[in-house]
């Protein structure tokens, strides 16, 4: 017997689908249609962050039975302690790391990263709000905003969450005041511009009493908006605001037989579609998607974060740490660039110092060649600084070894991030975003933006000459030769973004072969004058116009 | 076992025929989870020089071992499976092992504690924790250290139970294998940490923000095999209280009148003394994901290890248990 008789699986497998399957089908199906909510929680020990969450999952009924009873001591719930985690922490009655949390209701599904709120774990914020859409700061109603709260907005703004939830805890001793709560929500608004976060709503809650968490308090009528979970529901996802093209950081390459050549990455920004126009970095050899290969089939079309293996029109040599990026809009080679940084070490962050930088898939070293300042982000102030210890957070100027393909964080969190690694202990140290790129690789978006070119001249000296003056004056790569029997190696140089004015004895037309696409065409130029030839060129990009002096230029 | 006798092919092997239609506005969950979960596996394989999958034949298993074909398609799978059978697993699971992993053609790797099996180790003589220490922990530890694995995937997840919802995606462990809960590497974004010195290894969940549902969700839409203790129907069991035994080993005898016929399906694998059945009628997936959307207990529950003490999985973890 087989395993498709054996599993009973379903119609699929041809087995009766009775009634109950039937329905059940459908639920799945509305199942299927959620989408995944990451929000990050951040407080206090006293702030009742750990109610909170608890209150939450019981009250929208995620919680089992068997750890509610666990928690229940003498009829009462501790809501605290449906969340804690780790036996230490139950000791010392702290929560003392990022503890996910999933949950769903009937209109999506939730994935909570749990984070500490107190001084030395700014480390563990970032990391909560880093894949965070949504963060939920949480305010004492008693105490409004306090050193912590604005140390928690502050993350969630450099970590670039765009959508604030401000829990005004504790209403129930204020006597559930709205004039307590105009009063936070006015500071907390003041807080949000400052800090350039894009949206901040602020929601009156009892977390112990559960008034406006999942239900709406009869407590507060004169609060108008949604409970806590109603926003949650409703609040718009982070969905991959990069503003970036593609970007298909490569992760390894797939070659099980001759006759496949694939490329293996999760989508960082952006869609493709085959037959799409495609550069791969850092050579700058343009070419065409010819499929996105998948377990399930080819597909028409993918976008960011689907994991998928591209195929490509021409024989390109791309391996790890390398990308495949949109044509027309590439991301920026770099290697120098300003960026704000977390540091996580114990060991404080000094100018000078090397790490191992990992940026998508790619692993260089790198030294952190300035620090600018640290940022007080209790404060909200910046102050000069020549070291950033655990739980700073700072600008600095970061040099790498080996060129990054990067956009700034703004533009795209994944190729915008980057972590430092310790070589000597191989802790991670930092986390970086990429602020701005202040070095213009002066090669490499030229050429990465050159359409290459094999001319054959035959025997014409005199227009060979004139060709590479001409190409030497445009700033052209070019190379002149007369080598036998070399045409897979000159095309592979055309490849590089390089115009090769191949010389022979030959009798025959002067034959151009572009290099940008499929190598099989060639073509046959029926003048032979050089500003013939030239005008070509021009036109299929392998010679710069007047604008593309500026390489940053180019490269946007 | 040949292949043909796979009726549904498309069950264990890619769709080779033509184009799905994918022009869609926004990805579901699902769909995220699986991105995620094969970038995970395409990392770990292109960091490390030696890398396993830990294979429990459990239904996160069975999902992961999915996911890792579809991370390398067209390429097979490139690292070996690793089962530690502890001698007490059930017969239906081991068959299903040795079938599922043949017709896959991937490479399984089968390690014992042999020494304490042949002293006699059970659940009985030694109680739970000993003998998970034994057979579990420590035939693990001498499996991944015998092959001079760097790199082993796991199919837990975050919701199972509180201590693992900490648990890193990438969890490293020192050269004994042990678990250091307040020295874990910060995880941001995607970017994973794979640096390790020698005789260190990383642990790695593929699966860490699936949550049960998802696993049954994707099991049915993939229409991944899965072992059919799973599956609700008439089985020998050891009533005693609320508990539910299987009898499949002599030294699991219960008095006069305990044992009976249920119809009662398991919730998640184990070895067979110390996983408790669960009386339902689910007998089809769609059925299991009906009663879990209904049922108000955590899937751990039935477990008798996880209980023995406060805290017994986070003590587990800590000495080098999944």
């Amino acid at each position: 017997m087989g395993f498709a008789e054996e599993r009973l699986n379903g119609a699929a497998n041809g087995v009766a689908v009775d009634d109950v399957d039937a329905r059940i089908e459908e639920q799945l199906e509305a199942e299927r249609g959620k989408d995944l909510l990451r929000f990050s929680t951040a407080g206090s020990v006293d702030d009742g962050k750990s109610t909170l969450i608890g209150r939450l999952l019981y009250d929208s009924r995620n919680v089992y039975d068997d750890h509610v009873r666990a928690v229940t001591r003498d009829a009462a719930i501790d809501f605290a302690q449906l969340t804690d985690g780790l036996r230490a922490e139950r000791e010392q009655g702290i929560t003392i790391d990022v503890a996910y949390r999933y949950f769903s209701t009937a209109k999506r599904k939730f994935i909570i990263a749990d984070t500490p709120g107190h001084e030395q774990y700014t480390r563990n914020m970032a990391t909560g709000a880093s894949t965070a859409d949504v963060a939920i700061v949480l305010v004492d109603a008693r105490k409004g905003i306090l050193d912590q709260t604005r140390r928690h907005a502050c993350i969630a703004s450099l970590l670039g969450i765009p959508t604030v939830i401000a829990a005004i805890n504790k209403m129930d001793l204020m006597e559930f005041s709205q004039q307590v709560f105009e009063q936070h929500r006015r500071d907390l608004e003041a807080l949000a511009e400052r800090l350039e976060i894009p949206e901040l709503i602020a929601v009156p809650v009892s977390a112990l009493e559960g008034d406006n968490i999942v239900h709406r308090s009869e407590r507060m009528p004169w609060y108008t908006g949604q409970s806590l979970l109603g926003l949650l529901e409703s609040v718009p996802l982070a969905i991959e605001r990069a503003h970036a093209g593609l970007r298909f950081p490569v992760q390894r390459v797939l070659r099980p037989h001759q006759d496949f050549r694939g490329f293996a990455g999760q989508i960082a920004a952006g869609r493709v579609r085959p037959g799409d126009e495609v550069v791969a970095l850092p050579s700058g050899v343009r070419t065409r998607v010819r499929s996105i290969s998948t377990w399930d089939g080819e597909l028409d079309e993918a976008r960011a974060p689907q994991s998928v293996v591209l195929t490509l029109e021409d024989e390109t040599d791309l391996s790890r740490g390398e990308m495949i990026a949109s044509a027309s809009a590439p991301p920026r080679r770099t290697t120098r660039f300003e960026a704000t940084v977390v540091w996580m070490h114990a060991t404080p962050l000094r100018a000078g110092a090397t790490y191992l930088l990992k940026h998508t898939s790619q692993t260089v070293r790198a030294r952190v060649a300035e620090i600018r300042s640290r940022i007080d982000v209790e404060h909200l102030e910046e102050r000069a600084t020549d070291q950033l210890a655990l739980n700073d957070i700072g600008h600095v100027v970061i040099e790498t070894s080996r060129p990054l393909l990067a956009d700034t964080y703004r533009e795209s969190r994944t190729t915008g991030s980057l972590i430092l690694i310790d070589p000597a202990d191989n802790a991670t140290a930092g986390a970086g975003m990429i602020r701005a790129i202040t070095d213009a690789a002066e090669d490499a978006p030229a050429l990465a933006q050159a359409t290459g070119a094999l001319i054959a001249l035959g025997a014409r000296p005199h227009l060979a000459a004139d060709l590479e003056r001409a190409l030497l004056g445009a700033n052209v790569l070019v190379l002149r030769t007369r080598a036998r029997g070399a045409r897979a190696a000159l095309l592979a140089v055309a490849h590089l973004g390089a115009v090769v004015l191949a010389e022979s004895d030959a009798a025959g037309p002067v034959l151009l072969t572009v290099a940008d696409t499929d190598a099989a065409e060639t073509h046959v130029l029926a003048g032979e004058q050089a500003e013939e030839i030239l005008n070509e060129l021009k036109r299929l990009g392998a010679i710069p116009t007047g604008d593309s002096e500026d390489d940053d230029a180019v490269a946007r | 076992m040949t292949a043909t006798a796979i009726a549904d092919r498309s069950a264990v092997l890619p769709h080779q025929d033509g184009k799905r239609a994918t022009a869609v506005d926004r990805l579901n969950h699902i769909q995220l989870l699986e991105a995620e979960s094969i970038h995970i596996l395409r990392e770990v394989v292109a960091e490390f020089q030696n890398p396993v999958m830990l294979y429990s034949i459990g239904k996160d298993s069975s999902v992961m071992l999915r996911l890792a074909q579809k991370a390398f398609y067209p390429a097979p799978i490139p690292f070996p499976l690793l089962h530690v059978d502890t001698g007490y697993k059930f017969k239906e699971m081991l068959e299903f092992r040795d079938r599922y992993t043949s017709e896959l053609g991937v490479k399984l790797i089968v390690w014992r504690n042999e020494e304490a099996l042949a002293d006699g180790a059970n659940p009985v003589r030694l109680g739970t924790q000993r003998c998970c220490g034994l057979l579990k922990t420590q035939a693990l530890l001498d499996g991944l250290r015998a092959h001079g694995f760097d790199a082993a995937f796991g199919g837990a997840r975050r919701d199972e139970e509180k201590s693992r919802a900490k648990e890193r995606i990438f969890s490293f462990r020192d050269s004994a294998g042990q678990w250091d809960p307040k020295n874990q590497r910060p995880e941001l974004w995607n970017l994973f940490n794979a640096r390790i010195s020698q005789r260190e290894s990383i642990r790695v969940f593929p699966l860490s923000n699936w949550t049960e549902l998802d696993i049954w969700h994707y099991i049915h839409l993939e229409k991944i095999p899965i072992v059919p203790l799973y599956l609700a129907k008439e089985r020998r069991m050891l009533v005693r209280g609320d508990s539910l035994i299987p009898v499949e080993q002599p030294f699991v005898q219960g008095l006069p009148g305990e044992e009976q016929w249920i119809k009662c399906r398991l919730r998640s694998l184990g070895c067979s003394p110390c996983t408790g059945a669960i009386r339902s009628d689910a007998d089809t997936v769609p059925k299991i994901i009906a009663e879990l959307m209904a049922v108000r207990n955590s899937e751990r529950a039935n477990r008798v290890i996880d209980h023995d003490q406060d805290g017994s999985m986070e003590m587990k973890k800590r000495e080098g248990y999944f």
